[in-house]
């Protein structure tokens, strides 16, 4: 058997459990958890709207706003001193080592979501695994504290 | 009457959108209000009653102002940048739950844009965009303090996420879901004592955690006293030093999206979100007393509900406002102190804190 | 297939194109970044909430991040703007199409199973369930990640770590 289309007969179930269960929809119960993909229909209209009214801001301004050009005024402003060179330049070192350890620390938050959502039902062994995992983790951030990875105080 | 459920879901993303918009505007006059009155001088009073037409002024300079594009700058890219900052900050409030159920014969409207299994990912996830729409932009803008001013406020977003990220998992191993209706369904309490439904809210079991979140939020929305990317003093204006017209506009805007957006999150994982104290009670009195059927009573405390939720959120755009003109600005050496190394140990701890009095029973 | 896969699946491949093709390396990311997002919309299709999530959080909002830091550290002046060689252009097109001819007679025999959908759960992606079996199934391999991490954060120190009397910026 061929896979269904998924968004389409998904969004025409759930308009219809919608319908039939305004009647008895509940008042301060929550509703049966049965998440779908069209719950996040109403995404596409937002964005739409938001790149609606961004479009608009741009081409209204584009639209209005004078337009006088000169070398110097289009010069970039660095308090009237003449710009050397362009700002395609290096950057400190410190910034690149900040987004390396950002991303192993947001991958460690990550793998805390669904350990925290289940706390309860996965009891102490959940408990004591996820110890586990966070004592490699913190062995590893202090040793970049010690090298001072996150020192932004000295040369 | 035939009007598919989905329809009115678009309906209420409508409206938030454009109370978001309309929050985002007015936050600009409040801004100077509070200024003024906290520096004793008048503020705004000139457009309108009160000033109160000071916004709508604003607009029309913005857009009536020239379009500004530095010489050797990145125009694609120039132009991308405060559009995807402004994007990003106007999709976030989709899954904020605004209020409970409004109830019209048949129909029912959640008054939340969408409702997801992992709606507190969702902010989180528009959040961390965000901050490519200031990275783009400083970028494109080819001036050393512009470069400057993103890549602070990159470092700075990023450095923050983390410990907005280990805060939030404490609420979430008591409250066992992602889902933001769920969160604030579960602050409501039915113990027998007066001022149960304030006691019940998350910031009573969470006061450490509810600290680091509104710390991150500050920092997340380069707000003073972490206004660093756009810090006067040294980087002429920061990320948006090249910008002018709309496209300042855009920028100026986001960031007040995103004061709004984090100060409806926090009221809603922190502060009961449309709770309010003696709901209950109101709700028994208005049908037992009053003769009112349950379905009107209950509409009217889902509105109800709906002004206490944004009067929490106002009182958390003042608090912003008011930091403002109370703190001075880190250093940015001591900004990433404070985040890496007393907010995430912080977090952590509060995390084997919130578990160990989880599984001793202390908290339910 | 529905409308919308297709539309995913359009945007998909040919913003994976844009990376490749595109000559501002800047604008490369952020093809990788729409990429990221309608891989995000296909696991939404498939009701893989959770993971979608973390798709976007994950690629597009922190490695996405390392990217374009790693981007404005070089030098993109023009002048310094590295000249391939057409032997080089002509390699790498050798080896991307054997990768592709590969990729193309490996899937040429899949043969994809239905479900059935009377018993199929489409619960099953959420994030309490992958919770589940995440910490109950396979609770070795996720300690095994920490180490990992672990590895690389010891990793990365060894890289950005300046020497004394090293001077760099």
């Amino acid at each position: 058997m061929r896979p269904k289309p998924v968004g389409a007969t998904f969004a025409l179930q759930r308009l219809l459990v919608l319908l039939r269960s305004n009647l008895t929809a509940m008042l301060l119960v929550l509703p049966a958890a049965n998440y779908q993909p069209s719950d996040y229909l109403p995404i596409l209209i937002q964005f739409g709207l938001a790149l609606a009214f961004v479009a608009f801001a741009m081409i209204v301004s584009h639209l209005v706003g004078p337009k006088r050009n000169s070398t110097v005024k289009d010069a970039s402003f660095e308090c009237g001193i003449e710009s050397v060179g362009n700002a395609r330049t290096p950057i400190s070192v410190k910034y690149f080592l900040t987004a390396i350890v950002f991303v192993l620390f947001d991958v460690e938050v990550i793998f805390m979501y669904p350990w925290a959502v289940n706390f309860r039902a996965l009891g102490n062994d959940g408990f004591i695994a996820m110890i586990l995992f966070m004592f490699f983790l913190l062995a590893g951030f202090a040793y970049i504290i010690k090298k001072g990875i996150l020192r932004w105080n000295e040369a | 009457m035939d009007f598919p459920p989905l329809a009115w879901q678009g309906l209420v993303v409508l409206v938030v959108f454009g109370v978001s918009l309309l929050i985002a505007t007015y936050s600009t006059y409040a801004e100077r209000v509070i200024a003024a009155f906290l520096q004793d001088r008048v503020g705004p009073d000139r457009a309108g009653p009160f000033g109160l037409l000071q916004p709508l002024a604003d607009a029309v300079k913005l857009f009536t102002k020239e379009e500004f594009f530095p010489a050797g700058a990145n125009r694609a890219l120039f132009v991308f940048g405060p559009c995807l900052a402004m994007v990003t900050a106007l999709m976030s409030s989709a899954v904020i739950p605004f209020g409970n159920v409004l109830q019209f014969g048949e129909t029912a409207i959640h008054l939340q844009g969408i409702e997801i299994n992992v709606g507190m990912l969702y902010v989180f996830g528009m959040v961390s965009l965000g901050v490519y729409g200031i990275m783009i932009g400083g970028w494109a803008s080819n001036n050393k303090f512009s470069l400057l001013g993103a890549i602070r406020a990159a470092s700075q977003n990023i450095s923050y996420e983390i410990a907005m990220g280990l805060a939030l998992i404490a609420v979430l191993m008591m409250s066992g879901t992602l889902s933001l209706r769920e969160i604030t369904f579960q602050q409501v309490s039915d113990a027998p004592f007066v001022w149960q439904d304030i006691f019940n809210w998350n910031v009573m079991k969470q006061p450490l955690g509810f600290i680091i979140f509104i710390v991150c939020a500050f920092a997340e929305t380069n707000r003073t006293p972490f206004d660093l990317p756009e810090c006067e003093t040294e980087l002429i204006g920061g990320y948006h030093t090249e910008y002018s017209s709309m496209k300042m506009g855009l920028y100026l805007f986001a960031e007040y999206i995103n004061v709004f957006v984090a100060s409806a999150v926090m009221s809603v994982l922190y502060f009961g979100g449309f709770n309010f104290p003696f709901q209950a009670e109101l709700r028994n009195w208005l049908v037992s007393s009053q003769g009112l059927e349950l379905v009107t009573a209950q509409n009217i405390i889902t509105i109800l509900g709906l002004v206490g939720l944004f009067a929490k959120i106002f009182s958390f755009i003042f608090f912003f406002m008011w930091v403002r003109w109370t703190l001075p600005r880190f250093r940015y050496d001591q900004l990433m102190r404070l985040g890496w190394t007393i907010l995430i140990p912080l977090a952590i701890f509060n995390i084997m804190l919130t578990g160990g009095l989880i599984t001793f029973g202390v908290i339910k | 297939m529905s409308p919308l896969f297709l539309f995913l699946s359009f945007v998909a491949l040919l913003s994976a194109l844009g990376v490749v093709l595109a000559k501002n390396p800047v604008h490369s990311v952020l093809f990788l970044i729409l990429t990221f997002f309608t891989l995000s919309g296909h696991y939404l299709l498939l009701n893989a909430q959770f993971l979608a999530a973390v798709n976007i959080i994950v690629y597009a909002g922190a490695i996405m991040v390392l990217f374009l830091f790693v981007i404005m550290f070089l030098n993109l002046n023009e002048e310094t703007e590295p000249h391939k060689p057409a032997l080089a252009k002509f390699a790498a097109a050798i080896a991307g199409g054997s990768l592709l001819l590969i990729l193309v007679a490996a899937m040429r025999n899949v043969n994809p199973v239905g479900y059935d959908p009377t018993s199929f759960d489409s619960q099953i992606g959420m994030v309490d369930r992958l919770g589940l079996v995440l910490f109950q199934q396979y609770a070795l391999p996720f300690e095994l990640a920490s180490i990992l991490l672990l590895a690389a954060m010891v990793g990365s120190v060894m890289l950005g770590k300046r020497e004394t009397g090293e001077r760099n910026f």
